[in-house]
């Protein structure tokens, strides 16, 4: 064996794999492409078997707080029966996870507390793991180097409004960002490193609206939010949106059509400014087959996400790349090989 | 005097300091007004919610802070805690009063039948439609993820830590009834209908 190669080049990255609610129940497609991606990519993923909703901070957690962290705990203990770091999807789900990673492993009498309850089913919170957001895996994990070696085509300057989404940011103080929270960089960069033009705008970072338990309770408000970030992306000419929060993500795609509704007196034409999760653009830069990265749609199901037709942007990128999208369409799902 | 109105107040506690002091949020006292949180607040843009207002209320011991929708329209951004320049963990306050508010059965109803979701199945935002399996196989998933959906012991598990914490009577949540004894009951509660329509109608007369 090669005398340099060291453990860790010899051992694949491996981490637990938490869902959360939103992307195994309404946006599969975002599911696919980052199982693949981060296959693509070396990475190991580990199913948390039986793992629940995180629960949702916004929510659960304005409700009651020591159901909340026990919740919270039972997901974490899982990933810790795994040994595997954590890995999510949703800024939400990271939201919990990180925030009630961080009470119990530095204050032992909420450990007490709720490992006293987590015996009951036979769990414990230990604090053997870590939590991160899919953004830290790609980012600092795995790193840009690493992305940028992966990247074999270039999406042609693709004019994309990236939406960071609040928890993935904030608070600062248990993030992995170095503090930035009025102007972070890093999802720029990855969206830049795949040949997207990450187009500025105004409200950049303004919340989507969904978060706090409003759009479930107040939902008009929430999406007074989500029209204002939608005139200020198309304002700025954004051809797309790029999100790594699967309720971002709900709330700036079915959105644009409740808004196209609730506020149609107030804007000046509906909105359809279609929407990607990031490793669904970074997979297809990566070479790899759009049928495996849940950017073709192979149902005729209603009332399904994406909301806002991806086609006519798909195309015309498709087109570049060498792929028809009706064709595309014909052919089955590629397994994994 | 009679010209200048003066909203007076003629009670003030530490009561709901105290309960916020008490979950590490000792940093309310540190508050000084200065409305940064507001000026910054995504929410407060476009409707009635101060946070500035809320904590300054919340110090005065105010009961009414607590029976006040505004608590509901924060979206829990973050941006009022990271800009305060004396660290005052806003959000995590409004989440505070929210779970007081909740205690006084003040939680809204879209947010109570939720709960009851993550209760009967352990998703917040579970596959409550076949369209949903079928949409996760078009994407050659297996139709059913590998979470509480496919584990009915993990679901009793998330159960067992409801009751233990005592989450179902807060938010009082019955849980459903199996189809057998449902079939028993019928008779009974089509009687129970009637009777109902009958009352209405004669106070209707």
């Amino acid at each position: 064996m090669h005398k340099n190669l060291s453990h860790e080049e010899i051992t694949p990255p491996e981490y637990s794999f938490y869902l959360g609610c939103v992307i195994p129940n309404r946006y599969p497609f975002v599911e696919q492409a980052t199982r693949n991606v981060l296959n693509e990519l070396g990475v190991r993923l580990k199913d948390m078997q039986g793992a629940s909703c995180c629960p949702a901070p916004g929510v659960f957690r304005s409700f009651d707080i020591p159901t909340w962290l026990a919740i919270g705990a039972r997901n974490i203990a899982i990933a810790e029966e795994n040994n595997a770091d954590l890995v999510t999807m949703c800024n939400g789900c990271y939201g919990t996870l990180i925030d009630v990673d961080h009470q119990l492993k530095t204050d032992e009498k909420k450990r007490t507390f709720v490992n006293n309850h987590l015996v009951k089913i036979d769990k414990k919170f230990k604090g053997s793991i870590k939590v991160k957001h899919l953004a830290e895996v790609l980012y600092m994990d795995l790193g840009m180097d690493k992305i940028r070696d992966s990247v074999t085509r270039l999406l042609g300057g693709l004019k994309c409004a990236v939406h960071y989404g609040c928890h993935l940011t904030k608070p600062s103080a248990i993030r992995p960002w170095g503090g930035e929270t009025e102007d972070p960089r890093f999802f720029d960069e990855l969206v830049e490193v795949i040949g997207c033009e990450s187009t500025d705008y105004k409200d950049k970072h303004m919340c989507c609206g969904a978060g706090g338990g409003v759009r479930s309770a107040i939902k008009e408000v929430s999406l007074d939010f989500t029209r204002h970030k939608l005139e200020m992306m198309r304002e700025a000419g954004a051809e797309c949106i790029v999100v790594m929060c699967p309720f971002c993500m709900l709330q700036l795609d079915l959105g644009q059509i409740e808004v196209n509704s609730i506020f149609k007196d107030e804007i000046s034409a509906p909105f359809a400014i279609p929407v990607f999760y990031y490793t669904q653009l970074l997979g297809l830069a990566m070479g790899m087959h759009p049928n495996d990265l849940g950017l073709v749609k192979h149902h005729n199901l209603k009332g399904v996400p994406p909301f806002v037709d991806q086609e006519p942007i798909l195309s015309r990128i498709f087109k570049e790349l060498g792929y028809d999208y009706k064709q595309l369409q014909k052919q089955s799902v590629k397994t994994e090989s | 005097m009679e010209y200048i109105k003066r909203n007076r107040i003629d009670k003030i506690s530490a009561k709901i300091s105290e309960e916020i002091v008490k979950d590490d949020l000792e940093l309310i006292r540190a508050c000084y007004q200065c409305g940064t949180c507001t000026g910054s607040c995504p929410s407060g843009r476009r409707t009635a919610l101060r946070t500035r207002a809320v904590i300054r209320k919340a110090l005065l011991g105010l009961d009414q802070v607590l029976d006040d929708p505004d608590i509901w329209l924060c979206s829990t951004c973050y941006t009022c805690f990271e800009r305060c320049p004396r660290q005052v963990p806003v959000t995590d306050i409004i989440i505070k009063l929210r779970n007081l508010a909740t205690q006084k059965g003040r939680i809204l109803a879209p947010h109570k039948s939720l709960t009851h979701l993550l209760i009967d199945t352990g998703h917040g935002v579970p596959i409550n439609d076949k369209k949903w399996n079928d949409l996760r196989e078009s994407y050659d998933l297996d139709p059913v993820p590998p979470t509480v959906h496919k584990y009915p012991s993990a679901v009793k598990e998330v159960q067992t830590l409801v009751k233990s914490l005592g989450f179902d009577k807060l938010v009082e949540y019955k849980p459903p009834v199996n189809t057998n004894s449902k079939k028993d009951e019928k008779p009974e509660k089509k009687e129970e209908k009637a009777t109902r329509k009958g009352r209405k109608s004669k106070i209707k007369k």
